[in-house]
């Protein structure tokens, strides 16, 4: 053991890790209250996606990218992130809204005519924070890995971050993407897939089943990483912080989220029911008091 | 009249080949992604000389679209090169959500469009191309009719932001409009001045319409020739001023008569000057193989075809 002098700096530096991730943790319940809101608003939309995903994105914009100040999108200078699996937009709006995008009041018009968050994101009525529109599946990760070229031929070492669903695998588009990053060596890219097993149908092993997609991934030439516990602050931090470290390496990254589709939310925790349906009044009710206002309702 | 020489039959798509080099020279934001057919596209020198903005994204033209959308953010200019049945067809959806509907700044350059693709037959032989890219909102869709005219227009497209599809073929063909023209999206050039019917042509068909401008010349006919090149938006104006001294007009196009140039022209004629018009195209029918010259005559494709429209739609007005 050290002296005590290094054992109060430890101890400081531990108590403010643990300021931090209750800061993250107050920052998710919020952003599960957002989701549930907008979707039961408008009475449509994705709530178990999104709230699987809820803590990968608050960690994200909260804790890792480097992003630039004043949101001018220019894409230059600065970590970028992009969504494949466009449905669930919710957590996506939300989390936007809540680091400084846009003004968190416009979560209120999510879905409605005329609003900026269309019900999947879209650059069209220029929404700050989305670059790229995303809902029809399977062609975020080659987007991504466009921006990821440019970013090498401008000199920038930034990188660049997408996430998409596992279901979504099933289009063959990824597979191009896939082959393609790992012949080129684009190693300034972290793809994580939320395995959360779920698609509208049912589980994705109902569906179609994908046998090992850390097998295929590595078939193909990429790193991977698991995150086990896809649903821990610490756990989503420390993968995601390893999996920034290994970039670089001429190889692309992929980071496998195991998540539970609806987390946080008793009744619509494992199962494909809530993928694209809104909770009732009385759901509404119980989501929101398992999920106490932290950071101030919209 | 006036008369156009030939100077020297080249492909369209060399054309390109030539203007995308040129402008990996003057524009280093310029860059050009290719699925496995560099040579066809004759994007070699563009590779050559700018290997580190050459992207050979192989047999997976879905994954090309993607890329090359992802490419502008951040400031690239990215040029695709495939054939335009890969370039459309195959990936609607990817250019429909990633580039369109999104506003990226991707140029779809597709080369071996139409019949005068020749023996590879059908499979290969898009002719709903223009109608499937002129649907999309904010898409720029140009067609262009020799090698000087491809090379201005892959060079002038640079300059212009938002997502372009610049359509071109695999056959030699009459080169004849001047090397250093000035190249202005959405400008229809008069090639012709007439008095009693309007040709209204894009890509080869160009020259097929002077030709058939001349034959009807000695037959006592006087016919403007316009040349489109944009599809989308189209000069109506043009257009509609010159039908308004002929009272007719013949649209010439290698493609589908539905959803190609002659719908677009139709539709600007109903809403402003209702007149008789042919449709030089291909009647709602798939290709075969054949030589280029074989298929265009048998599908009616030609300066005869264009002759006999000019006069049938003269006798309707």
């Amino acid at each position: 053991m050290g002296t005590g002098i290094e054992k109060s700096i430890f101890a400081l530096i531990y108590k403010n890790q643990m300021a931090d991730i209750q800061h993250l943790e107050n920052f998710v319940t919020q952003v599960r209250r957002d989701i549930l809101r907008q979707v039961h608003k408008v009475n449509s939309g994705h709530p178990g996606g999104s709230l699987g995903c809820a803590e990968f994105f608050v960690v994200l914009y909260q804790e890792l990218m480097d992003r630039k100040e004043g949101f001018d999108m220019d894409g230059k200078g600065e970590d970028l992130f992009f969504l494949s699996n466009g449905h669930i937009s919710p957590v996506f709006y939300s989390v936007l809204a809540r680091s400084g995008y846009f003004p968190v009041e416009e979560l209120n018009t999510f879905r409605l005519l005329n609003s900026r968050l269309q019900g999947h994101p879209t650059t069209h009525e220029g929404l700050p924070g989305v670059r790229i529109a995303s809902g029809s599946l399977g062609q975020g990760i080659s987007v991504a890995l466009g921006a990821a070229e440019t970013k090498k031929l401008n000199n920038c070492d930034h990188l660049i971050y997408a996430l998409m669903g596992d279901g979504e695998l099933q289009e063959g588009q990824n597979w191009e993407a896939i082959m393609y990053a790992a012949a080129n060596r684009i190693d300034n890219i972290v793809v994580t897939v939320d395995l959360n097993g779920q698609q509208i149908d049912g589980s994705t092993d109902n569906v179609l089943p994908m046998g090992s997609v850390k097998s295929k991934f590595e078939a193909f030439g990429w790193d991977v990483l698991e995150i086990e516990k896809g649903n821990d602050i610490q756990a989503i931090i420390d993968g995601l912080t390893a999996a920034k470290s290994r970039t670089g390496n001429g190889k692309p990254i992929c980071v496998l989220l195991h998540t539970v589709m609806g987390n946080g939310v008793d009744f619509m925790m494992h199962t494909h029911a809530w993928h694209g349906k809104a909770p009732n009044d009385e759901q509404l009710a119980i989501g929101l008091e398992q999920n106490p206002e932290t950071l101030g309702d919209y | 009249m006036k008369t156009y020489e030939n100077t020297g039959s080249k492909d369209t798509r060399s054309g390109f080949g030539a203007g995308l080099e040129a402008l990996g020279k003057i524009n280093e934001n310029v860059v050009a992604l290719c699925a496995d057919l560099t040579g066809s596209l004759k994007m070699d020198a563009f590779k050559e000389n700018h290997p580190e903005r050459f992207f050979q994204v192989g047999i997976a033209e879905a994954n090309m679209m993607g890329l090359a959308a992802g490419m502008t953010i951040g400031g690239k200019i990215p040029f695709t090169g495939t054939f335009a049945n890969f370039s459309t067809g195959r990936v609607y959806d990817q250019i429909r959500q990633s580039i369109a509907y999104s506003d990226k700044n991707v140029k779809i350059c597709a080369s071996h469009a139409g019949l005068t693709l020749g023996e590879d037959g059908a499979t290969h032989q898009i002719l709903e191309d223009i109608g499937l890219m002129k649907m999309l909102p904010g898409m720029t869709v140009i067609n262009t009719c020799d090698y000087n005219q491809t090379k201005a227009a892959t060079m002038a497209i640079a300059n212009h932001h938002g997502p372009v599809y610049l359509r071109f073929g695999r056959p030699k063909v009459a080169n004849f409009t001047p090397e250093d023209q000035h190249f202005e999206i959405g400008k229809a050039v008069h090639l012709q001045e007439g008095t009693d019917v309007t040709i209204v042509a894009t890509g080869h068909l160009v020259w097929e319409a002077l030709e058939a401008a001349k034959t009807l010349h000695n037959d006592g006919i006087s016919a403007a020739v316009i040349n489109i090149h944009t599809i989308k938006p189209l000069d109506a104006a043009a257009i509609l001023e010159s039908v308004k001294t002929t009272g007719c007009v013949v649209t010439a196009e290698e493609h589908n008569f539905l959803g190609g140039l002659g719908e677009s022209v139709a539709r600007e004629l109903a809403l402003a000057h209702p007149v008789p018009q042919e449709f030089v195209a291909t009647q709602d029918t798939f290709g075969e193989s054949g030589t280029p010259a074989e298929l265009m005559e048998k599908y009616g494709l030609n300066a005869e075809a264009i002759t006999k429209a000019a006069k049938k739609v003269m006798a309707r007005k």
